[in-house]
């Protein structure tokens, strides 16, 4: 039975009507001086989209930042692997789209587990990031006559998202950077590259500060200042294989979990449909081919099974485009989660694709025959590129394969209408923060809540709380600091010293493997229950037999991977348990046992329409459930379809 | 698309850390797929030495898609491996031939010293940004995305150069280990854009004197640059870093 908090969480989300809740708080909420910034420092971990957005607007404020990312540089977060698009209320294409229907859209496509307010925000203000990153530079791409183009993205009937050729997260990160490099110049902005969170500082119950390990010398390090923001991106390498960037970890936000900041939704995780499928044991990560290639790619698997003829030899009336059949309005446009379930549905019942037979084909041909190859070629060119690199196929001349692969994780550490954890100070930026997306994330909303988050959220909530609490000089010999320091080098000690027979990626493989087969894609009450006590003997496993070697004091990859595994192990549990508890199907979160007759999701308003976040217990013990309900105050939550 | 495995000889750089001399260690890995990626295969020969009690090879990447610029290595001498527009994490053993030997080493450039075995220090290229690769304008200052006319043909122009992953391909590929075709791919980017034009004329100037400073050498026009680069940035971006400079040093206020 799972241990339920009898309190239940308080979102400060501002009275009064949706639309004027933001403009409301704006004012309510205290400022800080113009010159009493300086007299301020914030520490901003992670350097995507949210964290180097906030590092470079908090830094333009006035405030003294530092700025600390695990690559060797700001520009290496992997935000800058999104492809597709970012959305914005604009309607400069005129077809019917409004803040409203943004706001409405996203909270559908998040299966109504998201919170209003924030959705609604974020629909408010995504008009000024399109804006902000015109400004700085983004080669947005143009009509012939120089205004801003659109493309349609899953889940949307209008066109409204703005893109970079398939590289938009690439520019847009780019373009935060840049901004950041700009404070760096000026001074207001401090980097650390190279350096990964290891612990948080917490004095009387306020976060104020961080030990990292400095990952070029195996130096450990302690920052203080009077708030700590953490954008520190999703925790979908749990799984092993994903579309995540290979050093993507959940480390900086389980460490805040386990110092009491609240976990919400960890069950929530995005499988997208389009990805190149697994190859061999050797696979080290899986390769996203954009959701916009949906526009004009279409989806189908051959109507008879296991029909092994090429896919040129297989005439119209034999191919089954599933998605076009389900979802006549939609068609392949149908939502993430959707495509990604139709799609594994196709492959369980015989008619899948390739070699393995776990794939299906996206197919451009009538794209080709009624563009052009050329004009297939301006908009998807460099993704063209990439799947010819990775397969050694020809999507111009044959159907590319695809199947779902891990890509996004809705779940994260818990926090208010403000940004901020239960920890106070500890505020959680962008894909790190549980709050936007509910159940299941439509394409190109990552973007926007990261810059979002970064742009024009922190630069005021963070502010609030500087101005309204005492905050004393904090030096980096404070016991708490100490304290710290000393867990953190007991960590990597510990995990030296085990000196087993089994490497870190051994671990890691059978523990995404695990959570794939058990709690991926779809799930049920046996799995999960299974799979609960298995991580709990692979962890065992794990203390009692990794090999790491080498030296703590020393640029050591090896034990970089080592913690982080250590992590996902303990993380992993925490998954499952959410997935247990959640007896529904909403989002990415499918429960086999809650479907509809047609295989759909099946939600349970009744009981499920809460965020469930956790608060960590030491000892091994079972985490406690603290409940945020969640009310619709505007929009009447409906079943989901895409008919 | 079938398998084959491959057996290869692997001479690989170690280098224990900035201060030691470093040198080649050859090692056999047998079994190769050739759907493996070249990370990947590295990835299976740090399993090999793990097993038998040596230390892993040290190696920059993330992304593993071609796009974060974090994965580097000189691969047979050729920056990022044999193939064009290529990053190291998207070269395939399928490039390679049963009985090769790979000779794998770091960017080699003096601003880019080794940490360890195959990683190098690449924040040069940050100071270089930082020296003006930025418009500046705070955020909250923007006016409407709309209001700022680019034509599409020019707006392409500016991508083509945007389009650099900022890995060091150039400055390795380079005999002079000039870093003029990274600097040259964002002053061409920003010099295209109306934003970018308020600040132009500093920025070059700036850019190219952190570079200078920053230890790179001088470009000669020898065209390797773009002949490694994996995101097919163009060395007619140099040609406008030279009209940009030119005009900054004649007109500039200041």
């Amino acid at each position: 039975m799972v241990r339920v908090a009898s309190d239940t969480l308080n979102s400060r989300v501002p009275d009064g009507p949706l639309q004027q809740k933001w403009d409301k708080h704006l004012f309510d909420m205290k400022l800080v001086n113009p010159s009493n910034k300086r007299k301020f420092s914030v520490i901003v971990v992670g350097t995507g989209l949210a964290g180097g957005a906030a590092a470079a607007s908090l830094g333009e404020l006035g405030y003294n930042v530092k700025s600390f990312c695990f690559q060797d540089s700001p520009r290496r977060a992997h935000s800058i692997a999104a492809q597709g698009g970012i959305n914005a209320a604009k309607n400069y294409q005129n077809d019917g789209d409004s803040v409203w229907r943004l706001f409405y859209d996203t909270l559908k496509g998040g299966d109504y587990r998201a919170r209003e307010a924030n959705v609604h925000r974020l629909a408010q203000v995504s008009n000024n990031i399109i804006d902000q990153c015109v400004a700085q530079g983004v080669p947005f791409a143009r009509e012939y006559g120089g205004t801003l183009s659109n493309r349609s993205f899953g889940g949307a009937q209008v066109s409204r998202t703005f893109y970079c050729r398939g590289q938009t997260g690439q520019q847009l990160l780019l373009g935060a950077y840049q901004a950041l490099m700009r404070q760096v110049s000026t001074g207001k902005v401090k980097l650390f590259a190279r350096r990964e969170m290891l612990e948080l500082v917490i004095v009387d119950g306020l976060a104020r500060g961080i030990v990292v390990r400095n990952l070029a010398t195996g130096q450990l390090e302690t920052h203080t200042a009077d708030a700590v923001v953490l954008a520190t991106g999703g925790y979908g390498n749990v799984y092993y294989l994903s579309t995540m960037a290979k050093g993507s970890n959940v480390t900086a936000a389980w460490r805040c979990a386990r110092k009491g900041a609240l976990f919400a939704n960890p069950c929530y995780t995005q499988i997208h449909p389009t990805c190149i499928p697994v190859t061999g044991d050797y696979q080290s990560k899986l390769t996203l081919m954009s959701e916009s290639l949906r526009n004009d790619g279409r989806v189908w698997v051959p109507s008879s099974k296991g029909d092994k003829r090429a896919p040129d030899q297989i005439p119209d009336t034999e191919r089954d485009y599933y998605l076009e059949r389900r979802y006549p309005s939609y068609g392949n446009l149908a939502p993430r989660d959707i495509s990604s379930r139709a799609a594994k549905e196709r492959c369980d019942a015989g008619h899948g694709v390739g070699e393995t037979g776990l794939a299906v084909f996206l197919d451009f041909r009538d794209a080709i025959q009624r563009d052009g190859e050329d004009v297939v070629r301006k908009k998807y060119g460099n993704l063209f590129h990439m799947y010819n690199k990775i397969t050694a196929e020809d999507p111009y001349k044959q159907p590319m394969r695809i199947f779902p692969a891990v890509h996004y994780t809705m779940g994260g550490l818990w926090v208010d209408y403000n940004l901020m954890s239960n920890v106070k100070g500890l505020y959680v930026l962008g894909e790190a923060n549980f709050s936007d997306h509910g159940a299941n994330r439509l394409g190109a909303s990552a973007l926007m809540q990261g810059l979002s988050d970064g742009y024009f959220v922190i630069p005021y909530t963070i502010g609030d709380h500087l101005a309204t609490t005492k905050l004393e000089k904090i030096a980096d010999d404070h016991p708490a600091c100490l304290q710290a320091k000393k867990d953190a080098e007991d960590r990597i000690t510990k995990l030296m010293g085990v000196q087993g027979k089994r490497s870190v990626d051994s671990f890691h493989r059978e523990l995404g493997l695990l959570m794939w087969e058990k709690c991926g894609m779809a799930r049920n009450r046996s799995g999960l229950e299974q799979v609960i006590g298995q991580i709990r003997d692979l962890r065992e496993q794990y203390w009692k037999d990794v090999r790491v070697l080498g030296s703590g004091d020393t640029l050591n990859q090896s034990l970089e991977k080592a913690g982080r595994v250590a992590d996902f192990m303990e993380f992993a549990e925490l998954l499952a348990i959410d997935a247990l508890n959640r007896e529904e199907s909403c989002g990415g979160h499918f429960r086999e046992e809650y479907q509809t007759s047609e295989g759909e999701a099946a939600r349970n308003d009744a009981d499920y329409s809460y965020v469930a976040a956790w608060e960590f217990q030491s000892g091994g013990a079972e985490p406690i459930l603290h409940k945020e309900p969640l009310v619709f105050e505007n929009v009447k939550p409906s079943t989901r379809s895409y008919k | 698309m079938s398998t084959h495995l491959l057996n290869l000889n692997l001479r690989v750089w170690r280098q224990a850390g900035p201060n030691d001399q470093g040198g080649f260690k050859t090692y056999r890995l047998n079994g190769v797929s050739t759907h493996m990626s070249f990370l990947e295969m590295l990835d299976v020969l740090n399993e090999q030495l793990i097993a038998q009690k040596e230390e892993p090879v040290a190696f920059d990447h993330d992304c593993r898609e071609g796009i974060c610029g974090m994965c580097s290595l000189m691969i047979n001498g050729q920056a990022h491996g044999p193939d064009n527009a290529t990053t190291t994490c998207q070269l395939h053993m399928r490039r390679f031939k049963d009985g090769d030997t790979v000779t794998i080493e770091p960017w080699r450039a003096a601003a880019f010293p080794v940490l360890r075995d195959l990683v190098v220090d690449r924040s040069a290229f940050d100071r270089i940004i930082s020296a003006g690769g930025f418009v500046s304008v705070n955020t909250g200052n923007a006016p409407d995305g709309n209001a700022i006319l680019v034509p599409g043909v020019r707006q392409e122009v500016a991508m083509d150069g945007a389009a650099c992953i900022g890995c060091g391909a150039c400055v390795a590929a380079c005999k002079n280990a000039s870093a003029m075709l990274f600097v040259s791919a964002k002053v061409s980017q920003l010099a295209i854009l109306p934003q970018g034009h308020p600040e132009r004329n500093a920025r070059v100037i700036n850019m190219v004197a952190q570079m200078d400073k920053e230890g790179f050498g001088s470009c000669t026009n020898t065209s390797e640059c773009e002949a490694a680069c994996p995101a097919e940035v163009s060395v007619a971006h140099i040609a406008r870093l030279n009209r940009e400079y030119l005009r900054a040093s004649i007109f500039a206020e200041t």
